[in-house]
């Protein structure tokens, strides 16, 4: 199975690459823009019986590894 | 006394610094590559610059996990004193070490050049060799806008953990001296004991004659008798 997490910037944290993106994108004659948040997606590919208790697996590579908890926010879900 | 300096794939100022300890300051030092498992014999240990892991994932994100930070990680919890510059400090507070994070220059440059530095830290190890004079200290980072939220910045001030911050140039230069956003200008801090300590500028890049400056050598010092103080 494939499992898309998905790590963004805290709210509350400055997103210097959103910002520019931001920029860029109002110089671009784009109305209504309130704000964008520059992230990243990572794939991850297991095992079908990837054995009981995957989902804390998961949620705990999120936050030990694949996140900061400090400045990101994670969530994932199953691809279908 | 001896210095190890750690050294991880990618990491590009373990020679720096170990240039900096042992043919500069004259201490006993050596590389301790990131497979080893014990740091025992040794009074310093700094966990230099560089781009560890190609700071795939997040800056120093990787570094973390390797077997030498098991070892960091108890050393470090026994008291010993560990130097964290550049690549080193956003491998500490990766790994929990220190506190908050390090994210992108809000400039999105990367910034090589001379910052001035001064002492925020009213302890008085630090106080004596560096006194109030402003430090000039390169910077090459592309990420060391420090972040930490508002109940950790109170506890960073109220502990007097604020080691090092950027101070603005003269007037004649319009930028400020901040060369990368960090909150509250924070360019380095330590853990509330002061034996855990983390920088972005690299005092071991202003310790020659043709170096910018040589007030690294201070810093140095102060670690150096500090960790003999143990």
């Amino acid at each position: 199975m494939k499992i898309i997490v998905t790590v963004t910037p805290k709210k509350n944290v400055l997103d210097p690459q959103g910002a520019a993106v931001q920029h860029a994108l109002e110089s671009q004659d784009f109305p209504g823009l309130k704000a964008v948040h520059v992230g990243k997606i990572i794939e991850l590919e297991i095992d079908e019986q990837g054995g009981a208790g995957w989902e804390e697996r998961i949620d705990r590579i999120c936050r030990d590894l694949l996140s900061n908890p400090v400045i990101e926010d994670y969530r994932w879900e199953k691809a279908s | 006394m001896k210095v190890g300096v750690l050294q991880f794939p990618g990491s590009n100022c373990d020679q720096d610094s170990l240039h900096a300890f042992a043919t500069v300051l004259g201490v006993p030092a050596r590389l301790v590559w990131h497979k080893e498992e014990s740091l025992e014999g040794l009074d310093l240990v700094v966990v230099p610059g560089g781009f560890s892991y190609g700071d795939y994932l997040r800056c120093g994100a990787i570094a973390r996990f390797s077997p030498v930070m098991k070892a960091l990680k108890a050393y470090a919890g026994a008291g010993g004193m560990v130097m964290g510059i550049c690549n080193g400090f956003q491998i500490l507070c990766e790994a929990g070490l220190l506190p908050g994070a390090l994210i992108r220059n809000d400039c999105l440059e990367f910034r090589c050049e001379t910052v001035n530095l001064t002492l925020a830290a009213r302890r008085e190890a630090w106080q004596a060799p560096l006194g109030a004079n402003p430090l000039r200290i390169p910077v090459a980072h592309g990420e060391g806008n420090y972040r930490i939220d508002h109940a950790g910045l109170a506890e960073l001030e109220a502990n007097d953990q604020i080691l090092f911050r950027y101070a603005d140039r003269p007037a004649a230069i319009e930028r400020r001296g901040n060369p990368n956003g960090s909150l509250s200008d924070i360019a380095g801090i330590c853990n509330r004991e002061g034996t855990v300590i983390g920088m972005m500028p690299h005092p071991e890049r202003a310790v020659e004659s043709f170096h910018p400056s040589r007030d690294g050598l201070p810093i140095l010092q102060t670690l150096l008798k500090l960790a003999g103080h143990r």
